[in-house]
C-alpha cells in the first residue's frame, strides 16, 4: 500500500524521495521503477558520446576536435591521469593554431554527454558574446573527448591563451542528468592544481540557467585578468541577479 | 626487508613489506592507477604465500610508512599493547588467520584488539575470503554509548541521513520525520552540510537538537562539517553532540583533509567538556574511504587497503561512538565496479572490528562505477550476517545533495527483518512509544506535524 497524505506532507518541503510508502518491508513497485529509470537514464548519460557533427554544426565551421590519451569510455574511467592529457597528435594540430593571449573555449565530454551535446551550443554562443563585449579575443572552439577538467591546462598552453574556460558534463545524479559545469583556469598549463581554478557547476534548465553562468564566467574572467590569478585567490562577488526562470 | 616465493616455477621477489602487502591485495583499480598492484594472477597468490609465512612480529619491526615521517605509525607502534599481543605473538599471518577461524572468541577478541596493529590486520584480510571477513567479523563485540547504547548483539542501527542540497531546515527535517517513521536515526542523525560555514552549521544544530529534545528521541545528532569549523560552533555554544571528521591513514593523508592527531585531540576534549551524553562518552565520528591517500598523493607506495587499515588505528586513538567507511563513494577508479566495492566494504568493516571499533559502512555507489541496487543488496546482507554495527539511511536511497546511492531507510528495515536485528535498546523502546515500531503510519502523526510548521 502506498500512503498518499504521508507522500503530501513531506514531499512539498523536500525534492527527496520520502513519504514513499511500504509494501512489507520494501518500497512500493512504483518508487521501485521510479528509481531504476532514473539510475538508468544517468548510467546512459555517464557512457554517452558526442554526436561531433552535430555539435561542430551548432558551434560553427571552425571547431578543432582533440581527445585525451584515454582510448575509449572505460579507460576514461579507470584511468584518469590519461583523461587530462592530450592524445600527441592534436597537441601539434592545436600548437598550429596558437592565438597567444586569446581566451580558449573548451566543450568537453567529461562524464555527461548527453548534457553537454544538450547545452554547449546555448552556453557557448552566450560565453562568446559577453566575452567578445569585454574585449578578448577568442580562439576557434575546442571540443574535447574522453575529458577531465585538467586536460584544458594543456589545450589552453598550445593555444597560447591567457586563459581556458572549459564547459564539460558533471557526474549525472539521479535527479540531475544534465548538468554541466564551467572551470576558468588563468594562464593554463600542465600541472595547475584545482585550487587554481574557478569553478561554477549545476549549469542546466533546472539548475542555474545558461546566461547567468556566462555572466558569472564574464564576471570571473575580468576579476582574473586583474588579479593575474584564478583559483581560490578569486573569490566569486559577482552581483547577484534575482532568480529568473532559466533561459 | 625482500621476499621471495616461488609459484609454478616462477621466483617472484618483492622488496620490502609495502610491496608485499600491496601485490597480496586482492584486484582493485586503485593499486592498478598506483602502480602498485601484482602484474599476474601468479604474482599476486606468490605474494598471498609470502606474506602468510611471515611472522605476526614482523609488524612490529617494519612498517609500511616509516616511523620517522609519519604519525600515524608513531601512534601504533608506540602505543602497541604487548601483554594484549602475547596469544597471537607467536603465529604467522596464515596461523593467524586459522586461530581467527577456529579458536577465537568474542571475549578472545576484545582482550587482543589493543595488541594488533592495522598492518596486521590487513595483512590477514588479504588471504581471507569473503565468508572468512563474515564470519571472523560477526564474533567481534564492540559496544558504544551517548545517548543510548549501540552495538548489543541482536541489533543493527542506522545513520538517518537528511542532506539537502542548500542545507534548507525544513527539507532536512521532512527527510527525518520521513527516516524515524521507518525506523531510523538510532545511530545518529546527521547531516552532510552543502555549505561549511559556523553560521549555518550552528543554525542547523540548533534545528536538529530542537526536534530532538521536542519528542525525547534518545539519539544524538550531528552535523559532518569540518572538526575546526565544529570547535568554532562549541565556542559559540551551539549543541553540539558528536564531532565529525573524514581521516586517513597517513600524516600527510590527514593534512590534505586539513587535520592532525593534536586537532583531533583539542576537538574531542571540547566536546567532551560540554557533558552532552547522558549514557557514555564515545562522542567522535569518523568517516574514511579505500583511495583516499592516493587521491591526496600521500599513499607513499602502498595499496589502499593497507592505508584504509592504517586509518583505523587513527580512529580507535579517540574512542569513536561511530565509524564507517564509505566505500562505494570515491568512484571507479579506485573501486570499478560491485565486486570490488563489495569486497572493500567487507574488508574494511573487518578491520574495523578486529581493531575494536563501532564499525558502520556506508553501502554505496556514484553512477559512474560499475554497479546497481543488487550489488547494494548483497553487499547490505554480507554485512548483516557480519553484524555491521550501523548503515546509512537515506530518502529512497538517493542522497539528493552529495548525489550517490546509499542504503535507504526501507533497506534497513529489510536488514533487519531478514537477520532478526532491532534497533539500539533505547530508540526501540521509543519507537514502541510513538506506535511506529511496527508499521509506518498513514499519516504524519499529530505530534510530529507541527515540527514542519
Amino acid at each position: 500500500m502506498t500512503t498518499p497524505s504521508l507522500w503530501r506532507d513531506l514531499r512539498r518541503f523536500t525534492t527527496a524521495r520520502v513519504g514513499l510508502g511500504r509494501v512489507g518491508h520494501a518500497q512500493p513497485t512504483a518508487a521501485h521503477l521510479d528509481f531504476q529509470e532514473a539510475h538508468a537514464r544517468a548510467r546512459d548519460a555517464v557512457w554517452s558520446a558526442l554526436d561531433m557533427p552535430a555539435l561542430t554544426a551548432v558551434l560553427g565551421g571552425h571547431v578543432v576536435a582533440v581527445r585525451s590519451q584515454a582510448e575509449d569510455r572505460r579507460a576514461y574511467l579507470l584511468r584518469p591521469d590519461l583523461g587530462r592529457r592530450l592524445h600527441a597528435e592534436d597537441r601539434d594540430a592545436l600548437a598550429a593554431k596558437a592565438m597567444p593571449g586569446c581566451v580558449a573555449l573548451v566543450v568537453a565530454d567529461g562524464l555527461c554527454a548527453t548534457g553537454v551535446q544538450a547545452q554547449a551550443p546555448a552556453l557557448a554562443a552566450a560565453l562568446r558574446e559577453r566575452l567578445a563585449a569585454d574585449g578578448w579575443v577568442l580562439a576557434p572552439p575546442v571540443v574535447a573527448t574522453q575529458a577531465r577538467v585538467a586536460l584544458g591546462d594543456e589545450i589552453g598552453a598550445a593555444l597560447g591563451a591567457a586563459a581556458v574556460v572549459m564547459m564539460i558534463g558533471e557526474r549525472p545524479g539521479l535527479s540531475a542528468l544534465d548538468s554541466v559545469g564551467i572551470y576558468l583556469t588563468w594562464a593554463p598549463r600542465p600541472g595547475r592544481t584545482d585550487a587554481e581554478r574557478n569553478c561554477i557547476s549545476n549549469i542546466r534548465p533546472a539548475g542555474l540557467g545558461v546566461q547567468e553562468a556566462a555572466r558569472k564566467a564574464a564576471w570571473l574572467l575580468a576579476a582574473a585578468r586583474r588579479l593575474g590569478a584564478t583559483g581560490v585567490a578569486l573569490k566569486d562577488e559577482s552581483p547577484n541577479t534575482p532568480a529568473l526562470p532559466s533561459s | 626487508m625482500a621476499f621471495a616465493q616461488v609459484v609454478g616455477g616462477t621466483r617472484y621477489l618483492f622488496p620490502d613489506l609495502r610491496s608485499l602487502m600491496a601485490r597480496a591485495t586482492p584486484p582493485r583499480s586503485g593499486d592498478v592507477l598506483a602502480g602498485v598492484a601484482a602484474a599476474s594472477a601468479a604474482e599476486r597468490v606468490a605474494a598471498q604465500r609470502a606474506l602468510a609465512d611471515l611472522p605476526l612480529r614482523h609488524f612490529l619491526n617494519e612498517a609500511v610508512v616509516p616511523y620517522e615521517q609519519d604519525e600515524v605509525t608513531r601512534l601504533f607502534l608506540d602505543g602497541h599493547d604487548a601483554t594484549a599481543f602475547a596469544p597471537v605473538a607467536h603465529l604467522t599471518v596464515g596461523g593467524f588467520r586459522d586461530w581467527l577461524l577456529a579458536e577465537a572468541d568474542s571475549a578472545a577478541l576484545a582482550a587482543l584488539a589493543p595488541g594488533l596493529t592495522p598492518e596486521m590486520v590487513a595483512a590477514v584480510s588479504k588471504i581471507c575470503r569473503l565468508q572468512d571477513l563474515v564470519s571472523i567479523a560477526a564474533k567481534c563485540r564492540v559496544v558504544t554509548r551517548f545517548r543510548n547504547t549501540i552495538g548489543l548483539p541482536g541489533t543493527l542501527s542506522i545513520r538517518l541521513q537528511p542532506n539537502d542540497p542548500v542545507d534548507d531546515p525544513k527539507g532536512v527535517a521532512a527527510q527525518i520525520l520521513d527516516g524515524l517513521l521507518l525506523g531510523a536515526g538510532d545511530a545518529v542523525i546527521g547531516v552532510n552540510p552543502a555549505t561549511d560555514n559556523v553560521d549555518n552549521l550552528c543554525r542547523l544544530l540548533a534545528m536538529l537538537d530542537a526536534l530532538r529534545e521536542r519528542f525525547a528521541i534518545p539519539t544524538q545528532s550531528c552535523v559532518l562539517a569540518h572538526v575546526t569549523t565544529t570547535m568554532l560552533a562549541i565556542e559559540r555554544g551551539a549543541p553540539v553532540d558528536l564531532v565529525f571528521q573524514s581521516i586517513g591513514g597517513t600524516e600527510a593523508t590527514n593534512a590534505s583533509f586539513g587535520v592532525s592527531l593534536s586537532l583531533l585531540r583539542e576537538a574531542r576534549e571540547a566536546a567532551l567538556a560540554l557533558r552532552r551524553g547522558t549514557l557514555g562518552d564515545n562522542l567522535m565520528y569518523f568517516e574514511t574511504g579505500q583511495g583516499s591517500a592516493l587521491s591526496a598523493e600521500a599513499h607513499h607506495g602502498c595499496d589502499q587497503q593497507t592505508i584504509e587499515a592504517r586509518t583505523y588505528a587513527v580512529a580507535r586513538a579517540f574512542s569513536p561512538l561511530l565509524v564507517n567507511s564509505v566505500v562505494g563513494f570515491i568512484g571507479p577508479e579506485y573501486l570499478f565496479d560491485g565486486k570490488q566495492i563489495t569486497r572493500a566494504g567487507l574488508e574494511d568493516h573487518f578491520c574495523g572490528k578486529l581493531l575494536g571499533l563501532p564499525m558502520g559502512v556506508d553501502v554505496c555507489y556514484t553512477n559512474h562505477a560499475e554497479a546497481d541496487q543488487d550489488d547494494m543488496d548483497a553487499l547490505l546482507t554480507l554485512l548483516g550476517v557480519a553484524g555491521v554495527t550501523y548503515v546509512m539511511g537515506v530518502p529512497g536511497a538517493d542522497d539528493v545533495m552529495l548525489a550517490y546511492q546509499s542504503t535507504s531507510f526501507h533497506d534497513g528495515l529489510y536488514a533487519r527483518a531478514v537477520l532478526g536485528k532491532r534497533p539500539a535498546p533505547e530508540f526501540a523502546a521509543w519507537l514502541e512509544r510513538m506506535g511506529i515500531a511496527e508499521r509506518t503510519p498513514e499519516r504524519l502523526p499529530a505530534a510530529m506535524a507541527g515540527a514542519l510548521a
